[in-house]
């Protein structure tokens, strides 16, 4: 007589099973095949194209009706198994009884539902069966309807992707600072999102998920930041759980999913597992591959055949049109291992191998992934690349194949980038200029005026004269930010503007960096001039930034921290002065010290003190000084005309409204101001960054001076009749030194780049400019001018100032 | 080893760091972008600096005090300065951060 065999779950690694099963032998079973779904085995992972609508239903079923009849199997779809009696060996079924000799688990997984209020209103569903498939594409059908996606891994993007290609407005969640963080990195995850927001679904990496809003139906989904983004349709797809609720019924060994040995079975020797709701050695599986070669096991131990799963290296690619990518193998954690990265800007090309003993572990691709198998199949074998280290990121066709060219991303631009910001100036226009015999860097000035005014694009000229002219064309030496790149400060300032490049990882891609993430000499310069010139659509990342400007205070030698609250234009008050002898005696501040900028400096304060004592000094009134940043540091005054005999002004006044305008914003380098009641110059005006002197008929600006290692007397900017005038002109100097600095130029350094005589233009001759400059000015305020010891001194911000565990306590329990 | 549970992997920023108090002392807790976590010391063999107040790039960390770049795998000083850093082990499991608790763990009572 025939065994009998039962099938729960008739999904695609049991579909796959019973195929190899019957093909060995026909007869060895009677065969009852179970599955919750009310249809038969089809092709899951095809369900992504049924919802963009490039393939049908029909088209991805693997075994149809005459399939399980010619093959003897009896179907029972759309019953739920509900029960395991392993002692009767007996399947419960919704409609009976049926018997066993060998059973084989296949129920696949179940999706994760993020446990928000909201969560079981209709219209919110995972993405995992055609029942799911079919309410997304009848949710499309509603003109003008909306969908929000949480989660942009593998199956969210696709969701979203099919969703987008329907018509529907789709917004992508996800947690994690960039796109299918698991399979990407960072450059990868970043091309991927920018390929997505061209189709025009809109990508919202870090955002949390609070709740599902709604009366009886979804309405909309709340951030944890308190957005709300409307929404007729919510798709979970945050990760699956391999389904094991009848196997923990039962008693057989679960971890996370169910437990098997090497030949498929659980550890009861007549109950074997396959697919998703596995657990083989400490390992679950996701992806069809390494469930296909379960499936040839199963069907040999149900034969009592000897065979061995042994899981191998997985791939992965994204099946949305257009989203090119290949992720293979383990390119995170590791000890002693090495990359090779290579971008080609203008293709949007990025790859990333991962080495380590000579052996590639993991590889990233986007944009170009042809030789993603042949870089699979490196990872699999554990190929020896020693011998073609030097080539190997460009693939088996390239072997022995050109070097990496620094002026791609150049040669990249568009026509119509801009290159010379002054005199309006594109990428066109110099090349054109070039073609027709302009070969020295002065003749391309002369006719095209690119880098005839500040001068700050001369290196990018140079290059686009080099990609012209080709071996013809000697380039100047010049220095880049670091070894990072090739390019200069000046050279990614202007790419930033011209490229509108708006976030880290776009820099990194679009300007062809050679390393992931940049180090400690790009991060901070590239963080800033994202904020200066996007202070609206970039956000800061307090991670790139050096240690003072992070923690707002200065670390000292001894890694204790300065704190200097702000005394606006060096004025203060009896209650002020006894706020900060207050603090210094609590926190036991060992010592207090005037500074050369008019302020009280607390100096040798614990770092995980700081949150408290700056509340304490923001309840008495004071904000931070910003004394450790790069920005607006002291505006230095002298008593004036209230009280000095010679003085012709109000000074004072003067100086607390400028510290008043200009505080907070930040800028390549520390800026430092003064203003003095009269030539005799007690507030020592003329050697600031920004000096103000006043005289009887007004105040004369002086801009550019210093007192560091270099001494210098500031240069007069213009003379001003009004206080509002002075402001006006100070703001405006501001502003054209955040725009166009290299970072760590002070601003007498920069002037001597540009020349006064430019700064004079912008300024004082084009009126209009300056207003222009004090808008963007205003502008970026509205954002940054706040006081971040307040924001860190809040009760969620504070704790991180301390230690993460304190280990040395838990032990003393 | 003995895995102990010290947070969640949120509560260090990406590309940022935390200090854990140990028996030897400050242990620096790195997250990269990649969301990989690294245990090392938190003093700088030059002279001290704090290095989980450092800038975290691929897998290393620059301190803050003189710059000198540590690879957060192996604990070496890169390029031309000398030194090393205890390593410690360090995994994320399920957002979790653990660490070995033999080395950094007082014995329990
Ligand atoms: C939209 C989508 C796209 C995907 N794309 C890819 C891809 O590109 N590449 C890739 O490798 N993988 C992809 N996957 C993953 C792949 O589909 C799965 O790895 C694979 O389907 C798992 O097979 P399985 O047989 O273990 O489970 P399933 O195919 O899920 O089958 C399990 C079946 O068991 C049934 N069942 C569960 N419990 C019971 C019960 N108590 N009684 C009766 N029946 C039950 C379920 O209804 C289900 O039909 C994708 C998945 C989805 C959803
Ligand atoms: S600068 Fe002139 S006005 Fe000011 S204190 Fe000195 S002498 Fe008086
Ligand atoms: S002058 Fe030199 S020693 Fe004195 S505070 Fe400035 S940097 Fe330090
Ligand atoms: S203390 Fe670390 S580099 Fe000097």
């Amino acid at each position: 007589m025939k065994k009998k065999l039962v099938v729960i779950g008739a999904g695609m690694a049991s579909g796959r099973a019973l195929e190899h099963l019957l093909e060995a032998d026909k007869d060895a079973y009677d065969i009852t095949l179970f599955n919750a779904e009310p249809r038969g085995n089809y092709n899951r992972i095809m369900l992504s194209p049924v919802l963009s609508g490039d393939k049908t239903y029909e088209e991805i079923v693997t075994h149809d009706a005459n399939w399980y009849e010619e093959n003897g199997v009896t179907c029972r779809f759309g019953e739920h198994v509900v029960k395991i009696d392993r002692e009767r060996k007996i399947v419960v079924g919704q409609n009976g009884e049926v018997a066993y000799d060998k059973l084989l688990m296949a129920t696949g997984s179940a999706p994760f539902i993020i446990p928000v209020p909201g969560k079981d209103l209709p219209g919110v569903i995972a993405y995992r069966d055609l029942d799911d498939t079919n309410t997304m594409i009848e949710a499309t059908q509603k003109p003008g309807a909306k969908a929000v996606v949480i989660g942009g891994g593998l199956l969210g993007l696709e969701a979203a992707a099919g969703l987008k290609a329907r018509g529907m407005d789709v917004t992508v969640l996800h947690l994690m600072g960039h796109l299918m963080e698991r399979q990407l990195d960072e450059a990868a995850g970043y091309l991927l999102r920018r390929a997505l927001e061209d189709k025009g679904i809109e990508v919202k990496c870090q955002a949390s998920t609070a709740a599902i809003l709604g009366e009886d139906k979804v309405e909309a989904v709340l951030l944890q930041d308190k957005t709300t983004i409307p929404a007729d349709l919510v798709v979970m797809a945050v990760g699956i759980r391999p389904e094991t609720r009848l196997a923990n019924d039962a008693a057989i060994e679960v971890e996370r999913g169910i437990t098997v040995d090497d030949a498929m079975r659980t550890s009861d020797p007549d109950i074997l597992a396959v697919g998703e709701c596995v657990e083989h050695r400490q390992q679950l599986f996701g992806l069809v591959a390494p469930l296909y070669d379960q499936a040839k096991v199963v069907a040999a131990t149900l034969l009592e055949e000897d065979a061995v799963f042994a899981p191998k290296e997985v791939s992965t690619k994204l099946k949305v049109t257009g989203c090119d990518l290949f992720s293979a193998g383990d390119f995170a954690e590791g000890e002693g291992r090495e990359d090779i990265v290579f971008r080609d800007p203008s293709r949007g090309v990025y790859k990333r191998l991962v080495i380590e003993n000579n052996v590639i572990v993991g590889a990233v691709m986007y944009g170009d992934t042809a030789d993603g198998n042949w870089f699979f199949g490196l990872i699999k074998d554990k190929t020896d690349i020693s011998d073609m280290r030097d080539t190997l990121i460009f693939g088996p066709a390239f072997q022995g194949g050109e070097p990496l060219d620094p002026l791609q991303a150049v040669a990249a631009l568009p026509d119509d980038a801009e290159i010379c910001g002054c005199n309006g100036v594109c990428k066109s226009q110099i090349v054109d200029a070039v073609k027709a015999g302009a070969t020295d860097l002065g003749a391309v000035r002369a006719q095209t005026k690119a880098s005839a005014s500040c001068g700050t694009c001369t290196g990018l000229v140079e290059q686009l004269m080099a990609v012209t002219l080709g071996d013809d064309f000697q380039m100047p030496a010049a220095q880049s930010v670091c070894g990072c790149t090739d390019l200069t400060h000046e050279d990614v300032r202007r790419l930033i503007k011209s490229k509108e490049l708006k976030s880290q990882a776009a820099v990194w891609q679009e300007l062809g960096w050679n390393t992931p993430n940049g180090c400690h000499v790009c991060r901070p310069a590239v963080n800033y001039y994202l904020l200066a010139d996007w202070p609206v659509e970039y956000q800061d990342d307090p991670q790139s930034r050096f240690v003072n400007e992070r923690k707002h205070a200065n670390i000292q030698k001894d890694g204790t921290y300065s704190v200097v609250p702000r005394m606006w234009g060096g004025m203060t008050t009896p209650d002020e002065l006894r706020a900060i002898a207050d603090a210094a005696d609590k926190y036991n501040v060992p010592t207090v010290h005037v500074t050369g900028g008019q302020r009280i400096d607390l100096l040798g304060v614990k770092g995980e003190d700081l949150p408290a004592i700056w509340k304490d000094l923001n309840d008495a009134g004071m904000v931070s000084g910003h004394a450790y940043a790069k920005g607006l540091r002291t505006v230095k005054t002298c008593v004036g005309k209230d009280h000095c005999r010679f003085g012709t002004q109000d000074s004072t006044g003067l100086g607390i409204k400028l510290e008043n305008k200009l505080w907070g914003s930040w800028s390549p380098h520390k800026v430092k101001l003064a203003v003095s009641g009269c030539p005799r110059n007690c507030a020592e005006a003329t050697c600031k960054d920004i000096g103000v002197v006043c005289v009887d008929s007004g105040y004369q600006v002086g801009v550019a001076g210093a007192a560091g290692m270099d001494v210098k007397e500031t240069e007069r900017l213009m003379d001003c009749e009004t206080e509002e005038e002075t402001i006006e002109v100070a703001t405006a100097f501001m502003q054209l030194y955040r725009e166009n600095a290299k970072y760590l130029d002070r601003p007498y350094k920069w002037v001597a780049k540009v020349g006064l005589d430019w700064v004079k233009e912008q300024i004082v001759e084009n009126v209009e400019n300056r207003i222009a400059l004090v808008e963007r000015f205003e502008l970026s305020q509205s954002i940054y001018q706040k006081d971040p010891w307040a924001e860190l001194a809040a009760p969620d911000e504070a704790p991180k100032f301390g230690p993460l565990a304190n280990l040395t306590l838990e032990a003393a329990e | 080893m003995s895995w102990i549970d010290i947070g969640s992997i949120e509560d260090i920023p990406l590309r940022g760091a935390r200090v854990v108090k140990t028996k030897v002392g400050c242990v620096a807790v790195f997250r990269t972008s990649e969301n990989e976590v690294f245990a090392t010391s938190d003093r700088c063999p030059h002279k001290n600096g704090p290095l989980s107040e450092g800038i975290v790039h691929g897998q290393s960390v620059t301190c803050p005090l003189h710059n000198w770049v540590f690879d957060l795998n192996t604990g070496v000083a890169q390029g031309a300065d000398e030194g090393q850093i205890d390593t410690y082990p360090a995994k994320v499991e399920a957002g979790r951060i653990l660490l070995d608790g033999t080395l950094l763990m007082n014995r329990a009572a």
